[in-house]
């Protein structure tokens, strides 16, 4: 019981503090679940690609943290405490703005909040790097997944299950 | 069928619940690989006409200013505009139905499979592109931030404070929200 408000209290925190999406909390929470929940940096890594596996807001993938955690019961808890706080403030700013409509404020909150999130988002790479990217083949998979993401057009699910596969084969086959 | 398609008429058609799930639905269970944000305009403001492209640019402003994933946000807004609380819950709901679903299988396999050596190859492999796909994404949604000296100066001390000093995101935020506010402050000549 007491894991599991505890494990409401960090992802309710987390969605009030994702300022700009989810992946601007993707450094805070590696390091709160690992030192809170014993999940290390490169469990932290696998669960995180399967949210960009999946279909859907890829942040998602904080309900196998949950699930990790505490089971269905700890994803059904880490589902409601991340998704909800932000919702219900979403939901009562919005109404308020349609009120008082726009203001030069909110364009400046905007604009002041954008680079804050890329730095974090920016953390999160380095995060999310220094756990997956381990070896020459794993750097290698990573900056050939970056330039194909930037300068083509192949779905990102597929060069991840490329990578997936064609890391298995060639740490299998050089060593 | 749409008898008065091209007036820019207000938006108010107001679509049923149902239809509303189910659109939410199509979106959550189809966006592999992101552009959530592309999908929901495409259906909002293209196929269904809910939205005139002004409504939507401006709920996509809130939901971006708001904390929270952008496109649950912009899902929670939309459904409020159109069908009040229920409206909310109802497009929330669909946009995250399918991807739990399908992130709680591969979560399951995963628990029951973590010292399995071929799963460990691939999952090392799967790891390093997603690193690399998010290094992408964070280059081009800050494309147009690398080459303004204040926006890069704040990327920068952001990324130094959270990762190099390590400091908390609450303190991290307390300390770079103000600086970038007072920076980007409305001016009076417009």
């Amino acid at each position: 019981m007491n894991l599991l408000i505890q494990l409401a209290l960090s992802f309710a925190l987390l969605s009030l503090l994702a300022v700009g999406g989810g992946t601007a909390v993707l450094p805070e929470m590696q390091t709160l679940i690992s030192q809170q929940f014993g999940i290390d940096h490169t469990q932290f890594v696998h669960i995180y690609s399967f949210g960009q596996l999946a279909p859907g807001p890829n942040m998602l993938m904080v309900l196998v943290i949950g699930y990790q955690i505490a089971g269905l019961l700890g994803a059904g808890v880490v589902l409601i405490s991340f998704f909800l706080p932000s919702s219900i403030l979403c939901f009562y700013i919005g109404r308020l703005w349609s009120r008082f409509g726009e203001s030069p404020w909110r364009r400046s909150i905007q604009n002041a909040l954008e680079p804050i999130s890329i730095g974090l988002m920016a953390s999160g790479v380095y995060a999310v790097g220094k756990a997956s990217v381990v070896s020459p083949i794993t750097l290698a998979l990573a900056i050939i997944t970056l330039y194909l993401v930037l300068k083509t057009k192949i779905n990102p699910v597929f060069i991840i299950l490329g990578s997936g596969g064609v890391g298995a084969a060639l740490i299998h086959f050089l060593r | 069928m749409n008898i008065t398609s091209q007036d820019d008429l207000p938006s108010k058609i107001t679509p049923s619940l149902f239809d509303l799930f189910v659109q939410f639905l199509i979106i959550g269970a189809i966006s592999f690989g992101g552009g959530i944000i592309a999908y929901e305009r495409i259906l909002l403001v293209e196929r269904r006409k809910w939205l005139t492209p002004d409504e939507f640019m401006a709920y996509l402003a809130i939901g971006q200013t708001m904390p929270g994933l952008n496109s649950v946000n912009l899902a929670v807004l939309v459904g409020d505009h159109l069908r009040g609380v229920a409206g909310a819950i109802i497009t929330t709901l669909g946009l995250i139905l399918p991807g739990s679903l399908f992130v709680l299988g591969i979560g399951l396999l995963y628990a029951n499979n973590t010292d399995h050596p071929l799963a460990n190859l691939i999952l090392a492999g799967i790891a390093a592109a997603a690193t690399g796909l998010l290094g992408a994404i964070t280059y081009r949604i800050g494309e147009a931030q690398w080459h303004q000296i204040k926006s890069l100066l704040l990327i920068i001390a952001t990324f130094l404070l959270m990762s190099i000093a390590k400091l908390s995101l609450l303190l991290v935020l307390l300390i770079m929200a103000p600086v970038a506010l007072y920076l980007y402050r409305p001016r009076k000549s417009k």
